[in-house]
């Protein structure tokens, strides 16, 4: 970045002290094929080199928190599949554990470590589309045409557990809706069995390749303590070389059963967030695979909810045969069984960073406040810091490599 | 209530030091797992100050507005600190009134203040003194309403078949 930067004395008439730049104006957006979601960005540039740039966001602002005060809490669960939509599960479980935490319902191991496959297999499907899109962004398409069909099949097993792939309302309030099918176990463990050679591979193309270490390297950097002033949170910040992961810091969903590594970078720069995110990975498939094994030594396969009548839906067959779980169909769906009053606030590793949820709740059937602390929205303004003294093209693969997801941006 | 942790020794400390602060405290109560302090409006940002640099909560996690009709104090600040060398969270609130909605900005302490104190207007229309760039961040500039207070209806209230009395609230 410092060669670039130019002595500004050519840049003034130094009689009358006028700017004889000629600066560009350039709208970057709404719709752009490099900003991968609808976001506004007016840059001032002079040459290729940015100035500065304004941000508009809220193109797709769809009022969530509004409608989630007039929903029961188990019709919240589709509003945040629709947050960040690459790692759908991983907002759904984060709802489901704010509202349990709230009612103060604990899960059986094997529910939480069947959680804990989905969501990572949501962070690994989160990591390789940002990934892949850092270097279609860097002019590698191949990576973003060939490791995609990791995420096809990560999507196949959404499909298999709830009949959705992008928008998934994957489990309930207190455990899953069914059990998991034997292709969901098969297809998983076909997964974890097949993926690292094709990360592997995915890693030959970009990891040590001279032109995208060139280009990425020293590209939109930040450093750690602008980083967490600018709250920064997940594998931006710890590109930037804090090791703050919820999963470890305040675990939740068992994640204190499983031994997985916080990979950290050291300048905050592109290079960095995208390998911070491919080590991720390996985490994710090593985690996966621990909570298969745990899985597999337990005698019990068959759980796959807490036993919280009030709260989760019980299977369709016994509503149509049993007396009680009909009523209790009832009232759930009516919204008829009592809220305790309470605030609480619970975060997860999103695939983009802390998901937070600060629910507050007067009793009625309905949320009195929900606030969801996205960490797209928050660590996205930080991108005219990070852009500023760049060329226009390191621009986009900042953002790109920033991984702003405009559902999670807007909300 | 299970599934959380407690860290009271870490709340004993914000306990005692908020102590020292006297009646700018309005109170400090537990809400589940999370310590929160009430405070003054005058006072909210010299706590802020003190929480930040003394008692290590250097990262602010969310900050949001509430609204509270009916009450006497009907608007609300909420602000989530998080002391990440402990692992220790604290919750933070102020209440004010509709006719004195103006607060000391927190974009001075954390930059990241800067978008969700503009969201904080944009919604609630709470508005915060020497904030660099105060104007609605979300919605379209122009936008009539404060729309996240609760008088602002979710749907078009000419709908007559929207019913509220058996799904509403």
């Amino acid at each position: 970045m410092k060669e670039r930067e130019k002595p500004d004395f050519w840049q003034k008439d130094l009689v009358q002290g006028r700017d004889l730049r000629e600066l560009t104006t350039l709208n970057l957006g709404p719709t752009h094929p490099a900003t991968h979601g609808i976001f506004q960005n007016v840059l001032t540039l002079d040459g290729e080199i940015i100035l500065d740039t304004e941000q508009t966001i809220g193109y797709i602002h769809r009022a969530f928190e509004k409608i989630a005060e007039r929903r029961p809490f188990y019709q919240i669960t589709t509003l945040t599949d629709r947050m960040n939509y690459c790692s759908a599960p991983i907002n759904n479980m984060g709802w489901h554990m704010t509202v349990e935490k709230l009612l103060g319902i604990e899960l059986p191991k094997r529910v939480e470590y069947m959680r804990v496959i989905i969501m990572e297999l949501a962070r690994i499907s989160d990591h390789v589309i940002c990934n892949t899109i850092i270097g279609q962004d860097a002019g590698a398409t191949t990576p973003f045409l060939y490791v995609y069909q990791w995420r096809e099949r990560i999507y196949e097993v959404y499909e298999e557990i709830c009949g959705a792939r992008l928008t998934t309302n994957m489990g309930r309030i207190g455990g899953w809706e069914r059990n998991f099918s034997d292709i969901v176990w098969k297809k998983i463990r076909a997964i974890v069995k097949e993926m690292p050679a094709g990360l592997k591979e995915f890693e030959k193309m970009l990891v040590r390749n001279r032109i995208f270490m060139d280009r990425t390297i020293d590209c939109g950097p930040l450093p750690a303590d602008r980083a967490l002033a600018y709250g920064f949170t997940g594998p931006n910040l710890r590109a930037c070389g804090v090791d703050y992961d919820v999963r470890v810091a305040d675990p939740y969903c068992s994640y204190q059963d499983f031994n997985f590594i916080v990979p950290i970078g050291q300048n905050g720069d592109t290079y960095d967030r995208f390998m911070v995110r491919e080590q991720e990975m390996w985490e994710s498939l090593s985690i996966i695979q621990q909570a298969m094994d745990k899985l597999d030594a337990m005698s019990d396969k068959t759980t796959f909810r807490a036993d919280v009548p009030e709260w989760l839906l019980p299977p369709k067959e016994e509503v149509y045969n049993e007396m009680e779980a009909l009523i209790w169909h009832f009232k759930i769906v009516m919204g008829e069984t009592d809220i305790p009053v309470g605030e609480v606030y619970h975060c997860v590793e999103g695939g983009n960073g802390e998901l937070g949820f600060y629910l507050v709740s007067d009793g009625g059937r309905t949320p009195f406040r929900l606030h969801l602390r996205r960490p797209c929205f928050i660590y996205y303004q930080a991108f005219p810091e990070m852009i500023k003294g760049g060329m226009l093209s390191d621009a986009i693969l900042t953002m790109s490599s920033l991984n702003v997801i405009a559902g999670e941006l807007d909300a | 209530m299970p599934g959380f942790v407690v860290k009271a020794e870490r709340d004993q400390l914000v306990k005692d030091r908020m102590g020292a602060l006297g009646e700018k405290i309005t109170g400090i109560t537990q809400e589940a797992d999370m310590l929160c302090v009430h405070v003054k409006k005058d006072a909210l940002h010299d706590l802020l100050r003190t929480l930040r640099d003394e008692l290590g909560f250097g990262f602010l996690t969310t900050c949001c507005g509430m609204h509270f009709p009916g009450e006497a104090q009907d608007f609300g600040l909420v602000y989530h600190l998080h002391n990440m060398r402990q692992g220790h969270r604290i919750r933070v609130k102020c209440r004010t009134t509709l006719n004195d909605l103006e607060f000391q900005t927190a974009t001075d302490l954390w930059p990241a203040a800067n978008w969700m104190e503009r969201e904080a207007w944009d919604f609630f229309g709470i508005k915060f003194k020497g904030h660099p760039n105060l104007k609605r961040i979300l919605n379209m500039e122009d936008f009539p309403a404060f729309p996240l207070r609760k008088d602002y209806p979710l749907e078009d209230p000419t709908r007559r078949d929207k019913d509220d009395k058996m799904f509403g609230r």
